[in-house]
């Protein structure tokens, strides 16, 4: 089963933000339960693909001497400009991507969240330097 | 009443940004879990709604603003290499920390987690605020989407307190100092 959930049932608009059955009548109330949660599952899986990135590319740039150098963009920063920009980058871009994949559908919310919230920690581990000195047999 | 250049943006980055929005997060957690608990108002009246959507744009430009002066103003001046034959390292706090095994790992550990780990918090920020403001009330109903807001909220609280408390301790056995005196007050003699 993907993350993306197939069916008319739940594919509820097409391109807008709201779905068609909430338009139709009692727009104030059917059309707050009924918003797809398409835009927001993008929001949050890109956060935590962004933090993940943030946290891999500052493990890589820290064990990697070529790669340390290759993210050296601005030398008063060292690699840190280099790995947040990268980051930041691909968070802005992995959202721009998938809120033109999902939105105005709806999504496996679990499984969007259990992706994301594996990539946060992941981030917050992998930066804490006794972690990332471990992995690296420093 | 003088202070350095150096020192007003260490201030400012910490004290100014950093701290403010740290301190915002109290009233934005309990405000977004007021917002998605079970039991409350099926609608925030605008008002509450326009106060909490400017509440999380100040927290997001706060973060920011925290992470990109950190970065690109007081770290350059915090890692600064000093010429050969200095033996002052008063105005190289990389340096002055590496020098002694007693404060060593307070950049090793402190610094290096404090540095990256900062980031974590205006991305997990933005997005707490964009699906706060495009879902408000309604993030109760799409299943797991308040589990996933509240849940990055408190990893960007928890973010900051780290980044926050490092760079207080780093602030305190290796000041960044340095830069031009501006006078704020004249006192008598």
């Amino acid at each position: 089963m993907s993350i993306l959930q197939a069916g008319s049932q739940t594919r509820t608009a097409q391109r807008g933000d709201e779905p068609r059955t909430a338009r139709a009548s009692q727009p104030s109330a059917r059309s707050e339960t009924e918003i797809p949660n398409g835009a927001g599952a993008a929001a949050i899986l890109a956060a935590g693909i962004g933090c993940g990135a943030l946290g891999i590319l500052a493990f890589a740039g820290d064990a990697s001497d070529a790669l340390g150098k290759a993210l050296s963009w601005y030398n008063p920063t060292g690699t840190l400009c280099g790995v947040t920009t990268l980051a930041i980058l691909v968070w802005l871009g992995s959202w721009f991507v998938l809120n033109r994949l999902w939105q105005g559908r709806n999504v496996a919310m679990a499984r969007v969240n259990f992706a994301s919230f594996a990539l946060l920690i992941l981030a917050f581990l992998i930066t804490f330097p006794p972690i990332a000195d471990f992995l690296q047999g420093k | 009443m003088e202070i350095s250049t150096r020192d007003l943006w260490t201030v400012l980055h910490g004290m100014g940004f950093g701290a403010l929005f740290m301190l915002a997060f109290s009233g934005a957690l309990a405000e977004l879990y007021r917002l998605s608990a079970p039991g409350a108002p099926p609608q925030a009246s605008s008002r509450e709604q326009t106060l909490l959507h400017f509440y999380l744009v100040a927290m997001v430009i706060l973060a920011w603003f925290t992470v990109f002066s950190g970065a690109y103003i007081v770290y350059p001046w915090y890692r600064a290499v000093p010429p050969a034959g200095v033996t002052d390292l008063a105005e190289y706090p990389r340096r002055l920390l590496l020098a002694s095994g007693k404060t060593s790992e307070w950049h090793n550990v402190g610094m290096e987690w404090k540095e990256h780990v900062a980031w974590l918090a205006p991305i997990a920020m933005t997005m707490v605020a964009y699906v706060t403001m495009k879902y408000g009330r309604t993030i109760v109903r799409p299943r797991y989407m308040r589990t996933a807001v509240l849940g990055f909220a408190l990893a960007a609280f928890v973010a900051t307190g780290v980044a926050g408390a490092f760079g207080a301790f780093l602030n305190k056995y290796a000041p960044v100092r340095g830069g031009s005196t501006i006078v704020l007050m004249g006192g008598e003699q």
